[in-house]
């Protein structure tokens, strides 16, 4: 474990530098501070970063494109939890890649779910036009970042931008749908079209200063409200509006001071096998997160495949979900149970998955396995409350369903460098395969030679460890971050305070099939 | 009689508690101060090998408690106390319970501190030594016979404490219906500062310098001058800045008037440093008071003369001093007392904590400060906070000196008459050298500064702090404005908690 998360380290400090040196170079000569540069700036001194997906785009577009040429995350603004979009320009010009596009997205998604003002620092190319394809078009491309502007500024979520560079075509709606836009004068340019494009339509002439500039757009036109000298200075003025926000709406609950684990958190190094499948006690790592090592187990004698309980981590009080082997009827349902209860009490879900699937076999089946998944899946789809998912091992199948999953929308979702996610495990699905090819060959009165067997389960075992590895996911978002378990305690202790900035939500359930 | 000090209980605070301390280090000499409830944890106390409480917080409940600090010096196991200035610098009663409990008072004798104390002996013994006097009259008996007494002097005159000195129960009285009102306070004022009500009269002098000479008594017998000090720069008979040489003065008075001092202390037997102060109008100078103690400005005749007074005064107390009567003076040096107090309102004292505090220093430029930064400023005591001392070769080059000294001064946290002194010291009337002791009040009674005085330095810091500083810890976002990680884990990132150092 250990030996992958330094691994995950120099991936995600290799990937922090952005693009190339010299583009880096160009981009500082400019008088630009570097994107990373602005944002920590943007932070009120001394706070967190709760940086997300960082590895997007990982080893795809062949590298082109670190952090998908995008850095988002989650500070803190003259006190207010703030999701920050800042377009990183040293890569690819801050080209929006598909991959840049959802994180982006996502960013916004978590801005949306949370109520966490935005502030877009824009500083980009527009769309990577060789991929347009799958950037344009369709309902989650880059038309869906108005979309989600325009529908967080009607309930109220505060959208900033600040225009730091090329802010070109659709692009241009960034600033001009947000609430206050700031640009930085002699560096920034908001424009529909481009002087290229203005010269080849009417052959005017006209340089990007000229056309859509931060004199042009702040006296003239008004597309943007403040006028800055530099990076610098628009960051001033940033923080200069976060002052007048009004504070967030945040529910009543009661937390208390944060207290380390009685068990230090280094040790789940050593808890977590190397192999996925070999079972452990998952609630020695629960006694390495929460707060003072208290876990308040619930119904700790049933369904013993899967831990319930209550706990605090860094004081907010949160209810864990936790798998510990396969999933049964019992285990579903008392995870309905107490998932019923936090709603009930608008305490926080914490789910660490681990899971392979839910039991097999007739007697399970007939049990009516199925429905009792299907109450746990209505529990969790239904559920109002804060959700947190950390992918601990594997997430596979249904148990991926139930223990709420990407797709049950998770306030946040990270994994552990040793997870693995895909639709079943590797081996599982070879030997599914095999047994098919078996029974196909047995029809035609023929049967597998051994040679053949390797050579029919080696490449299912290759990709399915290739695209359930954590870097595959997080390259295409299906997560927000590969997380260290030694920073887990404190990614889950910002996530869940970062959701505080909603208020309590009633929650109704659907029909559970009894 | 006198026996080598060995450990020296220093009976004062502030600057001069840690300007003789050093001096003691220097000589091998052990160290004890002495600290009120308010100076608890003040930068003397810090200096000092050991550090005794006195209890109480007002001057008169600590450090005028003479029992207390004797009792200090007794438990400390010191022999000698030395009483810096003010306090019980001049309370013959306390140098006398010192040499009655065995220990060697830092000083002139008892005898000599009376005699000097009392204003109108001091006065008549001055007379019988034939050093000119200011015209003064006793006052005694009814209103009506003060009355007369003032006119035979002639008005103005200057009600004045017997007892007291730094302009403490002191008035000026233009004409005769101010007289018995002023009697009446002068004397309410010395019986609070000194304990002693008796005043007297004399005449008031015009364009007044107050030029005094310092003057050392050593263990044979031997008197010798280190020169005048000029200190017309006063208000309200408070000394702001000093100098040595005075520019006022021709060789021929200067002869006289140090002539004259040597004189009246080798008369009385004096032992000690001790300074001979004198009023100078025009061609004339006249005997004002004798200060049988260390003063405030030492440090300028230092410079000038390259001497350390306070060594010497220890030598002498110990009996281990090397007499000599010449001492030779070389360049110039000007004093400047820094004060807590706001000079654009009235002067009024200001207490305060001090933020920071960045010294002037460089060739030629000496700080006595008991300023340290996150200092609580008390307003019980004296507020003078340093005193600023330059030397050159000339007084033009010292003017300047001074000037890039103050400066250089960097005070942060509350209001202090820098800003004041850099405009005096500036001013013409200065560098033609020709301030009075009235000049002060009269030119300056609505100073205001010119423009923000702040280093540079200063005023930056301040605008970053107040554009980036403010990190609200419970924001408004926090639920309940309670804590929740993002005010408790400081500045983190992923990555952070991980059990190697980054490489």
């Amino acid at each position: 474990m250990r030996g992958l998360c330094e691994e995950l380290r120099g991936r995600v400090s290799d990937n922090q530098t952005g693009g190339s040196e010299k583009a880096r170079t160009l981009h500082v000569e400019r008088g630009k501070l570097l994107p990373r540069d602005r944002v920590e700036r943007l932070l009120d001194p001394g706070t967190p970063f709760l940086e997300l997906s960082p590895l997007a785009a990982w080893d795809l577009y062949d590298g082109q494109a670190p952090g998908a040429s995008i850095i988002t995350g989650v500070g803190t603004i003259q006190g207010r939890q703030t999701v920050i979009v800042a377009n990183d320009a040293t890569v690819k010009g801050g080209t929006y890649f598909p991959m840049t596009v959802k994180k982006h997205l996502r960013a916004q998604e978590i801005a949306l779910e949370n109520r966490l003002p935005t502030i877009y620092l824009v500083d980009s190319g527009g769309a990577f036009l060789p991929l347009q394809h799958e950037v344009f078009p369709d309902a989650q491309h880059f038309g869906r970042i108005f979309y989600n502007q325009a529908n967080m500024s009607a309930l109220g979520i505060p959208q900033i931008a600040a225009v730091m560079g090329s802010c070109t075509a659709g692009g241009a709606y960034v600033p001009a749908m947000c609430d206050e836009s700031i640009i930085v004068g002699n560096q920034g340019t908001i424009f529909l079209a481009g002087p290229p494009l203005v010269k080849a339509a009417t052959g005017e002439e006209v340089t990007a200063e000229q056309l859509g500039g931060g004199d042009v757009h702040t006296a003239l036109s008004g597309v943007a409200d403040y006028l800055a000298e530099d990076d610098e200075d628009a960051i001033r003025i940033a923080r200069r509006i976060f002052e007048h926000l009004p504070p967030a709406n945040t529910p009543a609950i009661q937390l208390e001071a944060p207290e380390d684990p009685a068990y230090d958190p280094e040790e789940i190094y050593g808890i977590i096998p190397n192999d996925v499948r070999k079972p452990y006690d998952v609630r020695e790592v629960i006694a390495r997160l929460v707060d003072g090592s208290r876990f308040d187990e619930f119904k700790a004698r049933y369904g013993t495949t899967l831990v319930t309980g209550f706990a605090r981590v860094h004081g907010i009080p949160v209810g864990i979900v936790a798998n510990n082997g396969v999933l049964f009827s019992e285990s579903a349902l008392k995870a309905t149970h107490f998932i019923e209860l936090c709603c009930q009490r608008n305490t926080p879900l914490l789910f660490l998955q681990n899971i392979t699937g839910f039991m097999v076999g007739r007697q399970y089946e007939a049990g009516g396995i199925a429905k009792d998944g299907a109450k746990m899946v209505m529990a969790v789809a239904n559920a109002r409350v804060p959700k947190v998912t950390v992918i601990i091992g594997a997430s596979n199948g249904a148990g991926n369903y139930g223990m709420c999953g990407r797709a049950y929308s998770p306030r946040f979702l990270y994994m552990w460098p040793n997870g693995r996610i895909s639709v079943m495990g590797g081996e599982q699905a070879a030997s599914v395969l095999t047994t098919v090819k078996q029974a196909q060959l047995e029809k035609e009165g023929k049967t597998l030679g051994k040679g053949e067997l390797e050579a029919l389960q080696q490449p299912i075992l290759e990709k399915y460890e290739r695209e359930g590895s954590p870097y595959f996911s997080t390259a295409r978002l299906w997560d927000d971050g590969v997380i260290d378990p030694m920073d887990t305690r404190a990614v889950i202790g910002l996530s869940l305070a970062a959701a505080l900035n909603r208020p309590n939500e009633d929650t109704d359930f659907g029909v559970f099939r009894m | 009689m006198a026996k080598p000090i060995k450990r020296l209980l220093v009976a004062n605070r502030s600057e001069i508690a840690c300007r003789i301390a050093r001096t003691a280090r220097e000589m091998g000499i052990e160290t004890v101060a002495v600290y009120s409830e308010a100076d608890a944890g003040a930068a003397h106390t810090v200096s000092a090998d050991q550090a005794v409480a006195l209890g109480g917080m007002s001057p008169a409940e600590s450090y005028l408690q003479i029992d207390t600090v004797i009792e200090a010096a007794k438990s400390s196991g010191a022999d000698a106390i030395h009483p810096g200035y003010g306090f019980l610098a001049e309370n013959a009663e306390f140098a006398r319970a010192v040499s009655d409990a065995g220990l060697t008072f830092v000083g002139p004798s008892p005898e000599a501190i009376r005699l000097m104390g009392d204003k109108i002996a001091a006065r008549d013994a001055a007379e019988v030594q034939g050093l000119p006097l200011i015209p003064s009259a006793e006052l005694r008996g009814s209103e009506a016979d003060m009355a007369k007494a003032a006119e035979s002097l002639g008005y103005p005159v200057l009600v004045k404490a017997a007892a007291g000195g730094g302009g403490r129960g002191m008035r000026v009285v233009d004409h005769a219906e101010a007289l018995a009102d002023a009697v009446a306070q002068a004397g309410r004022e010395a019986q609070s500062a000194f304990g002693d009500g008796r005043i007297y009269l004399e005449k008031y002098l015009t364009a007044p310098r107050h030029i005094e000479v310092q003057v050392f008594g050593f263990s044979d017998g031997t008197v010798a001058q280190l020169g005048e000090r000029d200190c017309s720069t006063q208000r309200r008979h408070q000394k702001i800045i000093e100098e040595s040489p005075s520019a006022a003065l021709d060789e021929a008075i200067r002869r006289a008037m140090t002539t004259a001092a040597v004189k009246l202390t080798s008369a009385i037997e004096y032992a000690g440093a001790g300074t001979v102060e004198f009023i100078v109008s025009g061609d004339e100078f006249y005997f004002l008071e004798m200060n049988t103690r260390l003063q405030v400005e030492h440090a300028v005749t230092e410079m000038v003369y390259g001497v350390d007074l306070v060594r010497l005064q220890l030598e002498t107390a110990g009996g281990v001093d090397t007499p000599r009567d010449t001492f030779t003076p070389h360049g110039h040096a000007i004093e400047c007392r820094v004060y807590a107090e706001d000079p654009s309102n009235g002067f009024l004292p200001t207490g305060g904590n001090v933020l920071r505090v960045d010294h002037p220093t460089g060739p030629g430029v000496r700080v006595d400060s008991a300023l340290l930064d996150g200092l609580e400023v008390p307003v019980l005591y004296d507020p003078m906070l340093a005193k600023v001392v330059v030397w050159a070769e000339d007084r033009d080059q010292a003017i300047e000196r001074m000037t890039a000294a103050l400066h250089d001064f960097s005070i942060v946290g509350l209001t202090t008459n820098l800003a004041f002194l850099i405009d005096v010291v500036g001013s013409g009337a200065f560098t033609s050298a020709a301030i009075t002791t009235t000049s002060i009040e009269r030119d300056y009674a609505d100073w205001k500064p010119s423009g923000s005085y702040a280093s540079d330095a200063a005023l930056a810091a301040a605008a970053l702090v107040a554009e980036f500083g403010r990190v609200p810890t419970t924001g408004p976002s926090s639920p309940a404005a309670q804590a929740t990680p993002w005010q408790t884990l400081g500045a983190w990132r992923i990555g952070d908690a991980h059990p190697k150092e980054r490489g």
